[in-house]
C-alpha cells in the first residue's frame, strides 16, 4: 500500500480518501467523458436488427411445409414471430424517427488523441 | 434473485436440435452485430469514466433494460425453468417477492446515496461509509466472485452448446469467451449494456413462441393445472399450499423462511448490493434516470416469470417423472426439450441464438463489473495510485483480457471438477447476505463505526457458511432441502453480521458527522442539489410512483396463485 503524498494534482489519490474526492474526480472526469456525445443510438441498431429478422423469419413462415406447421402444434410460429419481430424492430425504428437523438452537447475540449 | 445452485447444469445428450442453415445464419448475424456495436462503441471511450461507468450519461430505458438482462442470464433462464419443473409454481417467490420489494427499495431509498456520493462501484462507497480494511476486503471477494461465476456461465453455456448443436465443449468455451473479449475490451461498460439490451429483446423472442407453444400442446393453463394436480398434487400450482410453518413441501421452506430468507435477506443483498447490477443504475444520466433504472426493471421481472416458469411445468405435465432419475432428462432440459419438440427451423435460430446470447450477457455483465472493481478499487487506490487517467483505462483493457481468460481457465477447471466448483459457487452466494447487512446498518445507523463495517462483513460471511457447510453438511441441525438451509443459512449471517456491527460500535468511536453526509439517511451530499433534468418532472418519470406500482403489482399477482 503505497502513501503518495506529494501529489497536488490528484488529491483524492492519497490516505483519506474521502467523498470530497471522489465527488471531485468523477466531476472531473465526467467533464471531459466523451460518451454522451459520441455513443451511437441504440435504436437503430435495435430496429435494424429486428426488422432484418422479422423479414427473415416471416419469409420462412410464408413458405413453411406442413411439417414445420404441424411440429409447431398447428400455428404458422415462424410467421407470427416473424411479423411481431418485424413490429417491434418498426416501433423502434419509428420511435427513433419520431424522436431524433438530440444532437451532441458542444464538446468543451480540444479533441484529445484516443487512449489506445 | 440468483440461480438456485442446487439445480446441476447439465442436459441430456439426446436433445440435439435439428438446426439447418437457416438457423445457423441467424446466429451468424447476431455475432457480426454484436462485434459492430463493440467497435462503434469505441470512439466514446476516452476517459475512465467512458470506459467503466458509460461517462454517467445513459438513459434510463437503456440502463433499465440491461439491468434486468444482466440478471436474465441464461443460467438463470434454464435454472429458474428447471426449478419450476422440480418445485412448480413456487418459482413466482423469486420474482414476485424475491426480486420486485429489493428492487424498489434499491431505486427509492438507496440509489439517492449511491449515484448521489458520485462513487464508482459499491466497494467505494464501503470505503466512504467505513474504512480502508471493509474496502478491500469486499473488493477482493467481489472480484473472485465475479470471475468465478464468469467462469461458471461459461462452462454452461460449453454444455448446453455441446448438448445442442454438437460443438466440442472447447469450442464453445473459446468462441463465447473471444466475443465477450473483444466487445468489452473496445466498448468498455457501454458496449456490454448495449448488448445487454439486445439481448433482452433476443431472449424474449426466443421464449414467447416456446410458452405459447406448450401452452397449446397442454392444452391450455386449465389443462396444465389439471395434468399437474393429477401427477403432482394440488400444492404444485399453487405458491403457497404447503408452506405452513411444520408442513413439508418439496421446497423445504415455510413461508417465514421464503419471506424473511428469500423475500429480505437473499433478495436484498443480491439486488442491492450486487455490484454487477448496481453498474447499470449507477451508468445512468442524472439522479432520476438512476433510481428508476432498477424500477423499470421491475416490470418486466413481474412477467418474465411465466416465461421461465411455463415451459418448467410444461415439461414437468409432458413426460412422467420429468427430471428424476430414469426419465432420460435433467430439469435444466425442459426449455431445451421444449425447443426439439416444437419449433421449425427460423424460429429454432432465434431461440438458439437468444440462448447464446444470454449466456453471453450473464459473463459479459461479471466481466464488465470485474474490471471496474479491480482497477478503481483494488489497483487505483493500493497497488498503483496517483497515474493519470490514460493509464487506467488502458490497465482496464489489459485486465478485461486478464479477467476472460481467467474466466476460461475457470470455465475448464470447472469441466473437470465439477463438484467443487458447486460448492464454490455456494459458497460466494453467501458474500452477498454480510454486504447487504453491513450497507443497511451503515446507512440507517450514524453510530456504525468505521472499523464495524469489516468485523459485520467477516463475522456475516463466517456465520451464513458455517451454518450451510458446517451445520447443515454435516447434519448437526436437520433441514429438508439445500434450498431451505440456503435460506436460513442466509437469515443467520444477517443476524450475526448485525450483532457484530452493533457490538463492534459501541467499543470504537463513531465517524465525524461531516464524513458522513450523503452516506446515511437522513443526511444529503452538498453535490446533490443539481436541478431536475426538462422532462423528469413528468408524472410517469416519478420514481415514487413507478415503484409503488411495481409493488402493488406484484402484490395482484400472487392472488390468482393463492388460492
Amino acid at each position: 500500500m503505497t502513501e503518495q503524498p506529494g501529489q497536488p494534482d490528484h488529491p483524492g489519490r492519497h490516505h483519506h480518501y474521502t467523498e470530497d474526492d471522489v465527488a471531485r474526480d468523477v466531476t472531473d472526469l465526467e467533464a471531459k467523458s466523451a460518451t454522451a456525445a459520441r455513443i451511437f443510438d441504440l435504436r437503430r441498431i435495435i430496429g435494424g436488427l429486428f426488422v432484418v429478422y422479422g423479414v427473415i423469419v416471416t419469409v420462412v413462415g410464408i413458405t413453411d411445409s406442413q411439417s414445420a406447421i404441424d411440429k409447431a402444434q398447428g400455428v404458422n410460429i415462424n410467421l407470427w414471430t416473424g411479423i411481431g419481430m418485424l413490429l417491434l424492430g418498426g416501433v423502434f425504428l419509428a420511435w427513433l424517427k419520431l424522436r431524433p437523438t438530440p444532437p451532441p452537447p458542444p464538446e468543451g475540449l480540444p479533441e484529445e488523441e484516443e487512449p489506445a | 434473485m440468483q440461480t438456485p445452485t442446487d439445480a446441476p447444469t447439465y442436459l441430456a445428450a439426446e436433445l440435439r436440435l435439428p438446426t439447418n442453415w437457416l438457423d445457423y445464419t441467424i446466429l451468424a448475424i447476431y455475432f457480426i452485430v454484436v462485434l459492430g456495436i463493440g467497435f462503434a462503441a469505441r470512439r466514446s471511450v476516452r476517459t475512465s469514466l467512458d470506459f467503466f461507468l458509460s461517462g454517467r450519461s445513459l438513459p434510463a430505458w437503456i440502463t433499465g433494460l440491461a439491468f434486468i438482462s444482466a440478471n436474465l442470464a441464461a443460467t438463470e433462464i434454464l435454472g429458474m425453468a428447471a426449478n419450476s419443473a422440480q418445485y412448480g409454481a413456487y418459482t413466482v417467490h423469486w420474482y414476485w417477492i424475491g426480486a420486485i420489494p429489493a428492487m424498489v427499495f434499491l431505486g427509492l431509498v438507496m440509489m439517492p446515496f449511491y449515484y448521489g456520493s458520485k462513487v464508482r462501484s459499491v466497494p467505494e462507497f464501503l470505503l466512504l461509509r467505513f474504512d480502508r480494511a471493509a474496502h478491500l476486503l469486499s473488493s477482493i471477494l467481489f472480484a473472485f466472485a465475479a470471475i468465478l461465476i464468469a467462469g461458471v456461465n461459461l462452462y454452461a453455456l460449453a454444455i448446453v452448446v455441446e448438448a445442442l448443436l454438437g460443438w466440442p465443449e472447447w469450442v464453445a468455451i473459446v468462441v463465447a469467451g473471444a466475443f465477450v473479449l473483444a466487445y468489452i475490451t473496445l466498448g468498455g461498460l457501454s458496449s456490454a449494456i448495449y448488448n445487454e439490451v439486445l439481448q433482452f429483446f433476443v431472449i424474449l423472442a426466443a421464449l414467447i413462441p416456446i410458452t405459447v407453444l406448450g401452452l397449446k400442446k397442454v392444452g391450455g393453463w386449465g389443462g396444465l393445472t389439471d395434468k399437474l394436480t393429477a401427477s403432482h398434487g394440488e400444492n404444485f400450482t399453487t405458491a403457497w399450499g404447503g408452506t405452513g410453518i411444520g408442513s413439508t413441501n418439496p421446497l423445504g421452506a415455510n413461508w417465514l423462511t421464503i419471506v424473511l430468507g428469500l423475500g429480505f435477506v437473499l433478495s436484498f443483498g443480491y439486488w442491492t448490493t450486487n455490484f454487477a447490477e448496481v453498474q447499470r443504475a449507477l451508468s445512468a444520466k442524472n439522479l432520476s434516470a438512476g433510481q428508476r433504472t432498477p424500477l423499470i426493471a421491475a416490470y418486466p421481472k413481474i412477467f418474465i416469470v411465466f416465461l421461465v416458469m411455463i415451459p418448467g411445468l410444461v415439461a414437468a405435465a409432458l413426460i412422467p417423472n420429468f427430471g428424476a432419475s430414469g426419465s432420460g432428462y435433467q430439469y435444466n432440459d425442459a426449455i431445451p426439450y421444449l425447443m426439439q419438440e416444437l419449433l421449425p427451423n427460423g424460429v429454432l435460430g432465434i431461440a438458439v441464438t437468444g440462448l447464446l446470447a444470454a449466456f453471453m450477457a450473464g459473463m459479459a455483465a461479471n466481466v464488465s463489473s470485474f474490471n471496474t472493481v479491480f482497477t478503481t478499487d483494488i489497483w487505483e487506490k493500493y497497488v498503483v495510485p496517483g497515474r493519470e487517467d490514460r493509464y487506467y483505462v488502458r490497465f482496464g483493457r489489459l485486465i478485461t483480457v486478464i479477467g476472460v481468460c481467467a474466466s476460461v481457465g475457470t470455465a475448464f477447471l470447472a469441466s473437470s471438477f465439477s463438484n467443487i466448483m458447486a460448492y464454490l459457487q455456494t459458497l460466494f452466494s453467501f458474500f452477498n447476505v454480510p454486504m447487504f447487512v453491513v450497507f443497511i446498518v451503515g446507512m440507517f445507523w450514524k453510530r456504525a463505526s468505521a472499523k464495524s463495517g469489516f468485523w459485520g462483513l467477516l463475522a456475516g460471511t463466517v456465520t451464513a457458511m458455517v451454518n450451510y457447510f458446517v451445520f447443515y453438511k454435516k447434519g448437526i441441525v436437520s433441514l429438508p432441502t439445500d434450498q431451505g438451509a440456503n435460506f436460513v443459512s442466509a437469515i443467520a449471517g444477517f443476524v450475526a453480521g448485525a450483532i457484530v456491527m452493533f457490538a463492534v460500535s459501541l467499543f470504537t468511536r463513531p465517524k465525524p458527522a461531516q464524513e458522513l453526509r450523503g452516506l446515511v439517511y437522513g443526511t444529503r451530499s452538498p453535490g446533490m442539489a443539481e436541478p431536475p433534468a426538462p422532462g423528469d418532472d413528468a408524472w410517469y418519470r416519478k420514481p415514487a410512483l413507478l415503484g409503488w406500482g411495481a409493488v402493488v403489482l406484484a402484490a395482484a399477482c400472487y392472488i390468482p396463485f393463492s388460492f
